[in-house]
């Protein structure tokens, strides 16, 4: 088994990479995942067969009592909370990190990396960087689901110097990692832990509601980066492929969201954004403008009469669970010839990919569901377009307005469209805290209600 | 005219010489690990090893996921998390093999904290996969 353990682990790091690789299409994507799953099973069985391995009662205990939960919590979730469910997965990963960690460093012996109190140097330095990475996604994670769930106010929390408090922070951990090498003292590894534990805290307060997609993305990163670290420490190649995958990974998911947002991946962890009212200078001279409201009934009558209608979702469809509504009402004008499509933009919603999760959910078949950049163009060919639970994703000031703070950001031009329809709770500001000027436009009509209401008193009109 | 024309074209080859090189990339990976565990987990070696594995998956990584397609990064983000989980590995052998308390303790609770994980993640992305439907 000993030597046959490398070659297992082989295999199952092949099955892990072609579990993503399936999911370059929906089609592909479930086969996909039964590579992941057959991946992780030989990877457990092959540790469990491993010679060192002699104990199994508390093996099988611990996975009946986790694989228990996990499946309670994954199979009663809504779809809706998928974000904060994800930013929860990654502390436990985190967490795991950590306790592996400490327990290699108590028990060397056990890992083949050294006797206690005499550690090979690069283990240490490894098994530091693991549990530090480990440490911070667990705090980091853990404040991200409370800013999901709204246990902590989405609002960035900022005090002054605190990034100067950050890197000082960073630099003790350095000297930590240096004193532990050098003493190979277990105060030393616990202060590693606890500046790491307190780092995560620090790093994820200030970030504001607006900028959750790329922080879920950045700790699916870190979790990927700890697991990698811990493989390091435990000459496992497995652990260091599947790190690195998933760094991978999560850094890509990041580095799209920011660019949905045109924002600085710098400038997001830096924090701060999306928790005062706006500065933008458009504001002004918006003052005296006036909105078009409409009701149901003139939203029904002019769907009706369209061709072709787009719907733009955002979280707020989401929150209001309209998606259900939703998609009665888009059949309902597709059984009456209109054409109905939808569009995603990168960062609708709360995490990558969470609309196509929710509007998949209502059974909207994948094929109407389009990204950014294939309709972007369609828009001025449209009738109707039906915006619902979204805002700063179809603000023109994005655009045209340089002071405003989300001047770049690519944008659905919606604006282009015959008319828009935009259901909207109050002509309040969106997620970010900016004002929208295509409320006072004149092809605009607002249909101020809950969003999910609003469609089904457009459903009854429609029938009738 | 002709450009618009040629886009979806051009498109089409980066995206096969993408695929191309992943596929490259993967058996480079393959035949380094396959090297490496030739070459024997000798303890001191291991970082450059390590670092030339590490080095290798990123790549692999990146162009594996850079054909996600953008409907799908929920589901993505499911998978990363379950297989991220893998860490199980350590932690079934300071389980299974230490026999210090501290370390079976700590390992206890990592093989519980990574369950969760393994199985919640796979479930949760299977239920989302599950949606995923092609019209009609």
């Amino acid at each position: 088994m000993e030597t046959l353990a490398p070659l297992a682990y082989l295999i199952a790091s092949i099955c892990f990479i072609m579990a993503l690789r399936g999911l370059s299409g929906p089609e592909t994507a479930r086969q996909g995942l039964t590579y992941g799953i057959s991946g992780m099973v030989i990877a457990i069985v092959t540790t469990l067969l491993l010679p060192s391995v002699t104990s199994y009662g508390l093996i099988i205990l611990g996975i009946l009592i986790g694989g228990g939960i996990g499946t309670t919590i994954a199979k009663k979730i809504e779809m809706t909370s998928l974000p904060q469910l994800v930013a929860a997965f990654h502390s436990l990963v985190g967490l795991a990190a950590v306790f592996v960690a400490a327990a290699a460093f108590h028990d060397p012996v056990a890992f083949h990396i050294g006797s206690p109190g005499a550690i090979k140097i690069a283990s240490l330095i490894e098994m530091s960087l693991g549990v530090a990475i480990g440490a911070i996604t667990f705090t980091g994670s853990v404040i991200a689901w409370g800013k999901l769930q709204g246990v902590i106010p989405g609002k960035p929390i900022v005090f002054s110097g605190q990034h100067a408090f950050n890197a000082l922070l960073g630099v003790a951990m350095l000297l930590l990692i240096i004193l532990l090498c050098i003493t190979q003292s277990i105060i030393y590894f616990w202060l590693i832990v606890a500046v790491a534990l307190a780092l995560g805290v620090l790093m994820i307060i200030p970030i504001g509601g607006a900028d959750m997609p790329v922080i879920v993305s950045m700790l699916n990163s870190y979790s990927g980066w700890a697991a990698a670290g811990i493989g390091f420490t435990l000459h496992n190649n497995l652990l260091i492929i599947t790190g690195a995958l998933v760094g991978a990974s999560g850094a890509i998911l990041s580095y799209i969201m920011c660019k949905g947002m045109n924002r600085s991946f710098i400038s997001v962890i830096l924090g701060g954004f999306g928790g005062e009212q706006s500065s933008g200078g458009a504001q002004d001279d918006l003052g005296d403008r006036s909105a078009n409201l409409g009701s149901a009934e003139d939203a029904a009558y002019i769907l009706k009469n369209a061709s072709s209608v787009v719907i733009v979702p955002g979280y707020g469809m989401a929150v209001a669970q309209a998606q259900h509504a939703l998609r009665e009402m888009a059949d309902m004008l597709q059984a009456a010839g209109v054409n109905v499509r939808y569009a995603i933009h990168p960062v609708a919603g709360r995490m990558p990919g969470h609309m196509n999760v929710l509007l998949a959910e209502a059974n909207v078949p994948y094929d109407d569901v389009l990204e950014l950049e294939d309709i972007n163009r369609d828009f001025s060919q449209t009738d109707v377009v039906y915006v619902i639970g979204a805002n700063d994703i179809t603000n023109p000031s994005a655009k045209n307005d340089s002071t405003s703070p989300i001047y770049g950001m690519p944008i659905l031009d919606v604006e282009n469209a015959k008319t828009v329809l935009f259901v909207k709770r109050s002509l309040g500001s969106g997620y970010a805290g900016i004002d929208n000027p295509l409320f006072y436009t004149d092809n605009t009509m607002m249909l101020l209600g809950d969003a999910k209401k609003m469609t089904e008193d457009i459903l009854k009109s429609l029938e009738h | 005219m002709t450009d618009t024309n040629d886009l979806p074209e051009n498109a089409a080859d980066l995206a096969n010489a993408a695929n191309d090189l992943a596929e490259k990339a993967a058996t480079i990976a393959m035949q380094a690990s396959e090297l490496i565990q030739k070459a024997g987990a000798s303890g001191d070696g291991f970082i450059v090893t390590g670092l030339t594995v590490f080095a290798l998956a990123c790549f692999v990584g990146y162009y594996v996921v850079w054909r996600v397609t953008p409907a799908l990064h929920s589901p993505l983000m499911g998978v990363t998390n379950a297989i991220s989980s893998v860490i199980i590995v350590g932690a079934l052998v300071s389980l299974g093999a230490s026999e210090i308390g501290f370390s079976k303790l700590m390992g206890f609770l990592a093989v519980t904290l990574a369950s969760v994980n393994i199985f919640g993640g796979f479930i949760v992305t299977q239920r989302m996969l599950h949606m995923f439907k092609k019209k009609n």
